[in-house]
């Protein structure tokens, strides 16, 4: 087989670029995401069973299952999970993606973005905010409950608001947010803003009751996260519009499940490639420290995946103590991904670089010539099941998933 | 008068972005006006108040880039659309950072006004981050050694085809535009180039130079085995061309180890008619004279920067009388004259060929047919079985000569004149009328005739050498004015030089990328060059496997 890699990885920034992914709806889960069952639960990361996830994500488990009401408490839960009657699969094996442990259950509010220029569609969930959350494992109650008014109350005023609208451009909210201090993945404090903004006009048109649209407001409006899963799932649309090039060594999937890292590459179909995930270096919470850290978890790698991210650090130098100091070091950090990508963005630039585009598309080859991975800003998890949040900080993936990646190239391509 | 629209679905810009793209628009040729912006109402009535609203522009949205621009006709305004990703781009320029980048693509990003790039990875390594060097423009100072032959000539040959200069591998140490590389000493600027296949031997040269009151314009390395017959001076050329062209070089010093003899004579033909004088010093190779033509040989290092310093104090350039075509033919009755003319001439006339070769590879295949250069002894048994020896009896040498009239290819002919007691009483009686009958015939030919004798040898020392001259011989004494003469006769015809390097890259103030030794990085900031360290590590960290794959991902067409 000959293959132009050259050319093909140009084909596949090409297209992750000229996604224009836009925000078109909120819907149900079961209405919207190809394959959903009432039995399925979708989680972060590549494909993993019960008997090897880690305390978050069992915690989003079973709190997804008390929320469908398929289990009534947690040893229910637990005991219908092993007798073998849920099934698990990835979100990215439904066009999905969700932060953190990143569990998506059929009667969940979705958001729905539409990649206008080449016609595909990502899905992400809802986000909940800070404190004790089902994305970090937490099924309390307090969390539960909080759950089904986003479920009933929130989303649905949203999915009307949204319906009203010609939908909501997430590419040129990022670009715009970009130049306001975020990075897209651990700051999202501006474009949540920029969100809520976009948002309110049609939320008070689309409200019948001025007190869910204030708490839907402040919930929107509160949250630094509350674009978070737009933008995942735009990121995705845009991932996805790259994957499937043949002679393709750029990466169009990195996501973690809490217990493996896993990588696909756009000229090597659905092929995942894992390894145990490491634990972030960061910062954390007072009270905690490395040793209550959970391996790396969350679909939101798609960002770097994206060119945005830690590969956008240097747009975003409030939060430059994650890389340990300087805004001199988040530029470090940005002209380091420079090296292992193959294009500089053309809508997602960067104002401290004197506008130069994001880092784009990860290539493989260059991964393993320089001995360099991607970097990750991400959250970190608490290990047990509904602490929450512990930190912040950075990871990488492993080496030897790009190791296996490449050789695998190799032998699908004859090389 | 027209307005031509573009509208960029989704893409957002910040205004100040915007704001120089209209004017990069608005400067173009045939632009009169131009807007840039956002599609908000807003910005739409801003456009209607210039007259740049066009009516394609009301199917924009706000989070559209739209971009009007009013030229005088069509072709004006289509050009100027055509150019916005140009003038996007032109904004991102580079910002200047303490990044270290771990690629040399990266580095060349950083400091795109590089010209060279220094390399001192280990050996295994050197050759691939050259190629990756060469391929980005860069000349490159090629400080590893443990590079095998085969990558140096590979990379030479790419180095020739880019029009670049590979000095090295295993280059020590040059000067370029008054920055040290390597291990250089700090010397004043001045006139006299070098080009030196010898680190320590440039060294010894710039610094005598700058101790006797001269000074240094550029000094090039280029690498230990640059002269061996693999090779073929490939940098040393490519050198010796800069400091010919460049006007702030009024002396050239070239450098070497003994070289291969046909190096040596394809290298000096080229210093022969570089058009400035240059000084060699191949340390311990047999120099043809102290002088040929505009070549000056030292006989040491420091002869050479001695030398060099004069005729920069007092630059004559001598115009050479313009070579005879056609070949040396020494017919030669003393063997050891043959053997010491043919020492002396190995340096500008190989190919040289002799029944009598002192290399292996000078060996005449037919010792009774002359090819190229040809210096026969006569007194060799070959010749003399049967008969006497050429110093009593000239009829062998006559006849040879007159095969040589024959040849067109012949262009000198060179005979030893031996005197004494024993020696034939007149040898000149019998040779000069071969001569002059010789010169009639051909006379394309010029005579050159070695005499050794006294005045108190019975033929007649004066008489002998008048009747030679007077058939229209040039008669020498000794051997080494005769080779100084001959050699400066049959100057080689100068190598074609392929592509000539930009002499520009080594005036501008020197940039360079290191890749390698931090301590050569160091050493460029300190005298002052913008520089880029590299943070280099073995390719895939070194492992075999994923070397060879990525090797093999790279060729792909």
């Amino acid at each position: 087989m000959t293959i132009d890699i050259e050319k093909a990885n140009q084909t596949t920034v090409e297209r992750m670029m000229n996604a224009r992914p836009i925000l078109k709806s909120v819907a149900r889960a079961r209405d919207v995401i190809p394959g959903i069952q009432p039995n399925l639960l979708l989680h972060a990361g590549p494909p993993i069973e019960w008997p090897r996830m880690s305390g978050p994500l069992r915690g989003a488990v079973i709190g997804a299952l008390l929320l469908e009401g398929l289990a009534k408490d947690e040893k229910q839960a637990v005991g219908m999970v092993e007798a073998g009657e849920i099934n698990f699969e990835p979100c990215h094996h439904h066009q999905a993606v969700g932060p953190m442990a990143g569990v998506t259950s059929a009667s969940m509010m979705v958001y729905e973005l539409e990649n206008v220029t080449h016609g595909n569609k990502a899905y992400s969930n809802l986000n909940e905010g800070y404190g004790k959350v089902l994305r970090y494992g937490a099924y309390s109650e307090e969390v539960l409950a909080k759950l089904r008014w986003m479920n009933e109350e929130m989303g649905p005023l949203l999915a009307e608001a949204i319906a009203s609208s010609e939908g909501i451009d997430i590419r040129a909210l990022l670009s715009e947010s970009l130049h306001m201090g975020d990075e897209g993945h651990n700051r999202n404090k501006a474009g949540s803003i920029l969100y809520t903004a976009k948002l309110a006009p049609l939320l008070a048109k689309a409200s019948k009751s001025n007190d869910l649209l204030s708490e839907t407001l402040k919930f929107l409006g509160e949250n630094a996260l509350s674009v978070l899963n737009p933008v995942m799932a735009a990121c995705k649309a845009m991932a996805d519009a790259g994957h499937g090039v043949e002679g393709s060594t750029v990466v169009t999937t990195m996501a973690r499940n809490g217990t493996d890292f896993g990588l696909r590459v756009s000229g090597l179909g659905d092929q995942w490639f894992t390894a145990p995930a490491e634990v972030p270096d960061g910062l954390y919470f007072p009270g905690y420290t490395s040793a209550d850290a959970n391996p790396d978890i969350g679909d939101s790698t798609i960002t770097e995946t994206a060119g945005i991210g830690a590969f956008a650090m240097a747009a975003a130098p409030a939060i430059v103590t994650f890389v340990s100091g300087t805004p001199q070091d988040a530029i470090n950090a940005t002209l380091e991904m420079y090296e292992i990508t193959v294009a500089e963005h053309s809508h997602f630039t960067i104002p401290q670089l004197d506008f130069r585009g994001t880092p784009t598309g990860t290539d493989i080859r260059k991964v393993i010539e320089l001995g360099l991975t991607p970097r990750v800003n991400t959250g970190i998890a608490h290990r047990e099941a509904g602490v929450g949040q512990v930190g912040a900080g950075l990871v990488r993936p492993p080496m030897k998933i790009f190791e296996d990646a490449l050789v695998a190239f190799a032998e699908k391509y004859k090389l | 008068m027209l307005l031509k629209t573009e509208i960029r679905p989704g893409t957002y810009f910040d205004s100040v972005i915007l704001m120089h793209l209209q004017r990069g628009l608005a400067a173009l040729p045939g632009v009169d006006d131009a807007g840039v912006v956002m599609a908000t109402p807003a910005n739409l009535e801003l456009l209607a108040d210039f007259d740049l609203l066009s009516p394609e522009s009301q199917a924009a949205n706000p989070d559209d880039m739209l971009i009007v621009v009013r030229a005088q006709t069509e072709q004006a305004a289509a050009d100027a659309l055509a150019q916005v990703d140009e003038l996007l781009k032109k904004r991102r320029s580079n910002v200047s950072s303490q990044y270290r980048p771990r690629s040399l693509a990266a580095a060349a990003g950083q400091l795109p006004e590089s010209a060279i790039t220094l390399i001192s990875v280990p050996g295994r390594y050197a050759a691939a981050v050259a190629h990756q060097a060469l391929d980005l423009g860069q000349h490159v100072f090629l400080y590893s050694d443990n590079v095998s032959l085969d990558d140096e000539i590979a990379l030479k040959t790419k180095a020739a085809e880019k029009s670049l200069l590979v000095m090295g591998p295993d280059c020590g140490t040059a000067i370029v535009n008054g920055v040290g590389l390597g291990f250089a000493n700090r010397v004043r600027r001045g006139p006299i180039g070098v080009v030196a296949a010898s680190g320590t031997g440039l060294q010894a040269v710039t610094a005598g130079i700058h101790n006797l009151g001269g000074g240094v314009s550029q000094a090039f390395g280029t690498g230990g085995r640059d002269l061996k017959t693999e090779i073929n001076a490939a940098t040393a050329l490519q050198a010796l061309d800069v400091l010919a062209r460049d006007p702030e070089t009024k002396v050239v010093v070239l450098v070497s180890k003994p070289p291969a003899a046909a190096v040596a004579t394809r290298l000096l033909a080229a210093a022969q008619a570089c058009g400035k004088p240059v000084v060699v010093q191949f340390i311990g190779y047999p120099p043809p004279g102290r002088q040929i033509g505009s070549l000056h040989f030292a006989a040491s290092l420091h002869e050479a920067a001695e030398t060099a310093v004069a005729l920069a104090a007092n630059p004559v350039t001598e115009k050479p009388a313009p070579p005879l075509r056609g070949f040396l033919r020494g017919l030669f009755s003393g063997g050891t004259l043959a053997y010491e003319a043919m020492l002396g001439l190995q340096a500008t006339l190989t190919p040289l060929h002799s029944n009598t070769p002192i290399q292996p590879e000078q060996e005449l295949a037919d010792v009774y047919n002359s090819t190229g250069h040809t210096i026969i002894d006569l007194g060799e048994d070959d010749f003399t079985q049967g008969r006497l020896h050429p110093m009593l009896d000239n009829d062998l040498r006559l006849r040879r000569l007159k095969q040589e009239l024959d040849d067109p290819e012949a262009g000198l002919i060179l005979l030893d004149v031996v005197l004494g007691e024993g020696a034939h009483p007149d040898p000149a009686s019998e040779l000069a009328p071969a001569i002059a009958a010789g010169g009639k015939a051909r006379r394309d030919i010029e005579f050159v005739a070695l005499v050794v004798g006294t005045d108190e040898d019975p033929q007649g020392l004066d008489a002998q050498i008048e009747q030679l001259q007077t058939a229209g011989a040039r008669v020498f004494r000794t051997t080494a004015e005769a080779v100084s003469y001959v050699s400066q006769r049959l100057a080689a015809t100068p190598p074609p030089m392929v592509a000539p390097v930009d002499l520009a890259a080594f005036q501008r103030p020197l940039a360079a990328i290191n890749v390698g030794l931090e301590s050569f990085y160091d050493s460029l900031t300190t005298q002052g060059a913008a520089a880029v360290h590299v943070d280099w590590r073995p390719p895939a960290g070194g492992n075999e496997k994923l070397m060879d794959l990525l090797a093999r991902m790279k060729t792909s067409p």
